[in-house]
């Protein structure tokens, strides 16, 4: 294995999640992230005793209105006495904090960290506040499609992608969703008639292939080797984990397969010693709140070559029974709460190598990766893990 | 080759022992009232140019990239990403950001550095405290059912702070302004410091109240400022600088939120982290006190047992120059400063987030053992 030596082995070993849904009423924010909190150390059989540190993500602040809402939620979070940190890497949010956590374990810095990622979109209008002025261009962004269909657009012009990639993979996730209960979208009448007669909304990107407005929170306990011998159940183990980040506009940049993106998953892979990811990889999660963004990650991560990333997807192969199925739990395009969709997607590729992903479980996930990106198309992080310990 | 990096610095990583971190540049602005002609971009650009000219590296020769800000003081989401491009973050380059200040970066880059993913770090923060009234901006971070809706600004929460210390026996107005006093002569000898100098404690307590019992002496200036630090392990990090300021421990806590459940007179988070720190194990020469209020000097003081021997904030401190978000890496840096110009043998830095002291971080630096 090629993560640096004399790391301290990272396993997962407790996993929540809060059924994600378009508004949470019933609970305060504080009461959103213990939900999943506690149901991470349920899943571990541990306590907030046994917590060392508390490692916190979300998107702009702005989407509740809290200015750093940390320190609000030390208390809700068993953080009192601890060390706790908030990370704040845009969309790919999720995911970074999960890294951040992760090595405090792989550092030795701490035994036992507890990660918890939320946004509680109702709060606030989140597309209004994803519609944020791209400088030297006309201001005509509204939300974060307006800003990713032109790019969307271009993979299709510079693949010769089919107009109709986009609805395969909003009705696959979509119902996937219906497999898993904390999914925000259960569409159970939906058809890819339905999908593809739904609104335009931002050529070509119809309202049917865009991911919701959630309330979710999602949260995981990580811990070394002594912690996984103790765990109750199945830890999953971390092969590799990196963030990689470029400028949000620069003169030659490829929005349709980042540089960040191509170089993170280089990355995780040399850490985890994947040579070939289509054959070694049994599932991905992978952050597509716009469905063409499945054949784009899917070459930008080099599960297919230049070009034939939509190919895979109209040969079925991303599908729960193809052979590299992409978003079993129904991905982004069915819960979307942002500064958790990152690791919802990195907790979902855990429950596939633990065996625990109920109906939704992709049999002998051994291998998963999970994937999230933010911003311009400029900030990415990934995780792969498995069922087996790195160094076994 | 970035894919590889892990694999490079881990060669290093290996023998078991434990991989020390040391700060080998630091850099700051001049830090003023308004910057209102500068972007965030513009007000970091200098110091992240400084700190790399200081080593001789290059963006692509740094190893990890981490850096603290917050929205709200820019009034927009996403406000970091733009501030990247300061960075030239081109080709990609393994980044993160905190929504806190500077010290939580360092923090997270102290902890990458020790898992041997990477040999070197590059650490900033700024904030641009001039374009909205931050006393109020900061009533946001409170609780937003029970407290914010109340809008306790900053200011307020301080001299609630205050009276408890004054109730307490533990200081008086006098006390309180000669810290104010001490700290802005001693900014006098620090050129990147916006209040330099001061009347003496008589004139200033003929002067009205802000909120009582303070008054605007013990209060912070607003600010307008970024900073940025770069870290390096080992070997690496002896090439970089004669002197490297090593961080022999760092380390964070958290108190409960509300005020009402805290004693304001002190700060038992402050003395945690000191100890997971390291810090009362050996005594420190200087104390670099992130104490943007007057009686939060004597707070931290008494949890950390400082005694008269050790030298606190000859920078003038946060009485002298508050860039919000930055002002706590500052703190780090000016400690390794000293250790730099070879004035300090064993310096502590602290770094303080939310109201009243909330939440603080300490960490420890020496010099070379020779």
């Amino acid at each position: 294995m090629s993560r640096a030596t004399g790391q301290e082995p990272v396993a997962v070993v407790g996993i929540g999640q809060t059924k994600h849904v378009a508004a949470r009423q019933d609970v305060s924010i504080a009461g959103l992230v213990r939900e999943a909190a506690v149901r991470a150390l349920e899943d571990a059989e541990l306590t907030w005793a046994d917590i060392d540190a508390v490692v916190i993500g979300k998107a702009p602040d702005f989407f509740e209105g809290v200015m750093m809402p940390e320190l609000y939620l030390a208390d809700a979070l068993g953080a009192v006495g601890k060390p706790m940190l908030r990370v704040h890497t845009a969309g790919s949010v999720g995911g970074s904090t999960a890294l951040v956590a992760a090595n405090l374990v792989a550092a030795r810095v701490h035994g036992t960290v507890l990660t918890v990622a939320f946004e509680k979109q109702s709060e606030s209008n989140a597309m209004w506040g994803l519609s944020l002025p791209v400088p030297f261009q006309a201001p005509l962004t509204a939300g974060a499609g307006g800003f990713f269909a032109p790019h969307v657009r271009a993979y299709m012009r510079r693949t010769g992608a089919p107009d109709h990639i986009g609805s395969l993979v909003a009705f696959k996730d979509r119902r996937n969703a219906l497999k898993n209960p904390y999914a925000h979208l259960h569409e159970k009448d939906l058809t890819l008639e339905k999908v593809r007669a739904a609104p335009m909304l931002w050529d070509p990107i119809r309202y049917s292939e865009t991911c919701p407005s959630s309330d979710g929170a999602c949260a995981m306990v990580l811990t070394g080797v002594q912690g996984a011998a103790r765990a109750p159940r199945r830890p999953a183990w971390m092969h590799g984990g990196a963030m990689r980040s470029e400028p949000t506009i620069f003169a030659g940049k490829d929005y349709v397969s980042p540089q960040a993106g191509r170089d993170c998953a280089a990355d995780t892979y040399h850490q985890a010693g994947v040579v070939d990811p289509r054959r070694q990889i049994d599932v991905v999660e992978m952050y597509v709140p716009f469905s063409w963004y499945e054949p784009m990650w899917l070459e930008n991560l080099g599960f297919a070559d230049q070009g034939e990333g939509w190919k895979l997807v109209e040969a079925e192969v991303t599908e729960m029974d193809g052979d590299l199925p992409v978003n079993p739990s129904g991905g982004v395009l069915s819960s979307n709460p942002i500064g958790a969709s990152g690791m919802i997607r990195f907790a979902e590729a855990a429950l596939q190598v633990r065996g625990a992903a109920g109906e939704h479980q992709i049999d002998g996930a051994r291998l998963a990766l999970g994937h999230a990106y933010g911003g311009g198309a400029q900030f990415f992080s990934m995780w792969l893990v498995g069922s087996e310990r790195p160094d076994s | 080759m970035t894919s590889i990096q892990g694999a490079e610095a881990g060669a290093e990583a290996g023998q078991g022992s434990r991989r020390d971190v040391a700060v080998v540049a630091f850099a700051q602005t001049v830090h003023r009232r308004s910057t209102d002609r500068l972007s965030e971009v513009e007000l970091v650009l200098p110091v992240l140019q400084d700190v790399l000219k200081q080593t001789g590296l290059t963006t692509d020769r740094i190893g990890f990239t981490c850096s603290g800000s917050s929205d709200y003081l820019a009034g927009r989401a996403f406000s970091f990403t733009m501030a990247l491009d300061g960075v030239g973050a081109w080709p990609p380059i393994s980044e993160s950001h905190v929504e806190m200040d500077g010290a939580w970066a360092l923090y997270e880059a102290w902890v990458k550095l020790r898992t041997g993913q990477a040999d070197t770090a590059l650490v900033y923060s700024y904030g641009k405290s001039s374009p909205g009234s931050v006393r109020d901006v900061l009533t946001r971070q409170l609780d937003p059912y029970t407290l914010a809706p109340l809008w306790p600004d900053a200011i307020a929460l301080a001299a609630l702070q205050t009276q408890a210390a004054i109730d307490a026996g533990l200081t008086d107005e006098r006390a309180l302004a000669a810290t104010a006093v001490r700290s802005r002569r001693a900014a006098e000898a620090n050129p990147h410091a916006q209040l330099r100098g001061s009347a003496d404690v008589g004139e200033l307590l003929e002067q009205p109240y802000e909120v009582r019992p303070l008054r605007r002496h013990d209060c912070p200036p607003v600010s307008d400022g970024a900073v940025a630090v770069i870290l390096a392990v080992g070997d690496t990090a002896r090439a970089l600088h004669p002197r490297p300021a090593w961080i022999r421990g760092i380390d964070h806590r958290i108190e409960a939120h509300q005020p009402g459940v805290r004693d304001l007179t002190d700060s038992p988070s402050t003395r945690l982290a000191a100890a997971r720190a390291g810090a009362f194990d050996a005594p420190v020469d200087t104390a670099e006190l992130h104490a943007p209020f007057s009686v939060q000097e004597l707070i931290l003081r008494r949890a950390l047992g400082l005694s008269d021997a050790t030298e606190v904030n000859p920078s003038g401190g946060a009485l002298a120059a508050n860039p919000v978000m930055a002002a706590g890496l500052i703190r780090i840096g000016e400690a390794a400063a000293r250790i730099h110009r070879g004035e300090s043998r064993r310096a502590l830095a602290h770094a303080t987030s939310g109201p009243c002291l909330q939440q603080n971080l300490v960490a420890v630096l020496e010099g070379e053992q020779s």
